[in-house]
């Protein structure tokens, strides 16, 4: 079977894997701030040398179940023929996860490992400050910031910076720029183990060959630990709740009849 | 409303008129459908390898610019090379009547013009998932007259 099939197939729930040790990245950062960009950046770089899987997540309308899954657009090396062959990309709707990350992606990437992937990246649907359950799946995360975002005390502020194992910042040939680095720099110092930051422009390539260097050697900070197994926890016992019977059901009775929040989670942990 | 179909929505050729596309990727996704969309200039081998990784059921051509003759058919021969026999094509854009049978001949299973309501291309979906007739099926079904 096809391996695309494959992925569909456990996507789907019709397929079972069994874990693959080996390098998963992920990539997260604010929207239109350029991890499509960087990613082939990287690509253009790693390719034909080393083989590289990227999973691309959009978020799935709440509303209609649909999705537009636009992440392939920015993927110029797939028009390279010479690199396209080492290369596997396939875009991830959310579909009825909870949040921004399905924990299907852990099987989805594990099954590229195990078909001979050197790396798979994880490109993450960008709503900031709320995408932590990226750790519950990838065992490096990779933060891209960016100028223009907020003022100094964005960088102060508790979140993913503290899971992150490289922080990026993208756009440097934009204004603003050096004074990112210097706020997360600053910010960094009191922590024991702080990330590495470099500078990059998607635009103009800088930094590009220093990313796709760190991204196959990126070293796990201790300090994230604890916060990854945390979120692994939390995604495990969420995918409990979803797989219940009666959650639908429950949502249902909740928006259309009023059943109250105490009476629903009664109900599901019966 | 049918079962969820992943549909890559391709622009073909050098044709950079992409509005209508879009349109229709956005009328897929609110029918609660994955929808991959290309951007403008692919070639039929890049739309293929799209398919293909992106393991889609169905891809929808979009041609403002005259090449349909050219580009649907070559879409199709290289999806049935692939042995990606199952996926259903389907097409719009500027198709004048006097070109349409080829098309249909060549395997595109419908073609949609300007003012097609998009509850028809989400009724065209449902109605082809439930038939085998992918580009490689001997099934000569096609949506419309």
């Amino acid at each position: 079977m096809l391996l695309a099939r494959q992925l569909s197939a456990i996507e789907s729930g019709e397929m079972q894997v069994e874990h693959t040790d080996g390098l998963i990245v992920a990539i997260t950062g604010p929207p239109g701030i350029g991890k499509s960009c960087l990613i082939d950046g990287i690509l253009h770089r790693l390719s034909p040398k080393h083989t590289v899987a990227v999973l691309a997540v959009d978020p799935t309308s709440p509303l209609s179940g649909g999705a537009l899954l636009g992440d392939r657009i920015r993927l110029s090396v797939l028009d390279d023929d010479s690199k396209s062959d080492s290369i596997y990309v396939r875009s991830i709707a959310t579909r009825s996860s909870s949040g921004s990350m399905p924990s299907i992606v852990k099987d989805l990437a594990s099954h590229l490992l195990a078909n001979s992937f050197d790396l798979v990246i994880i490109e993450t649907v960008g709503a900031g400050q709320s995408e932590m359950r990226c750790a519950a799946v990838a065992n490096r995360i990779i933060v891209v910031e960016g100028p223009a975002r907020g003022d100094g005390v964005q960088a102060e502020k508790a979140g993913l910076l503290e899971l992150a194992d490289l922080i990026v910042v993208n756009k440097s040939d934009l204004d603003g720029a050096d004074r990112v680095v210097n706020d997360l720099t600053v910010s960094l110092t009191l922590t024991n183990d702080a990330p590495p930051i470099i500078r990059t422009s998607a635009l103009e390539g800088e930094g590009l060959d220093e990313l796709a260097e760190l991204i196959l050697t990126i070293e796990e900070r201790i300090s994230s630990r604890r916060a990854r197994v945390r979120q692994q926890l939390l995604m495990a016992h969420e995918n409990i709740l979803i797989r219940n019977p009666a959650f639908d059901a429950i949502i249902d009775r909740m928006s259309e009849e009023g059943m109250s929040l105490e009476d629903a989670l009664r109900e599901l942990n019966e | 409303m049918g079962a969820r179909q992943r549909i890559v929505i391709a622009k073909p050729g050098l044709d950079g008129h992409d509005r209508g596309a879009k349109v229709v990727a956005r009328a897929l996704r609110d029918g609660g459908h994955e929808v991959i969309y290309t951007g403008l200039r692919r070639t039929p081998s890049q739309i293929v390898r799209t398919i293909m990784d992106e393991d889609a059921r169905f891809v929808g051509l979009s041609s403002l610019s005259g090449a349909h003759s050219h580009l649907f058919p070559k879409i199709c021969n290289l999806l049935r090379e692939a042995g990606l026999n199952d996926v259903v094509v389907f097409g719009g854009g500027i198709i004048p009547k006097e070109d349409r049978s080829a098309l249909f001949a060549a395997g595109v299973k419908a073609l949609f013009g300007p003012g097609t309501p998009s509850t028809e291309i989400l009724e065209f979906v449902e109605s082809a998932s439930l038939r085998d007739c992918g580009v490689g099926s001997q099934d000569d079904w096609h949506w419309g007259e």
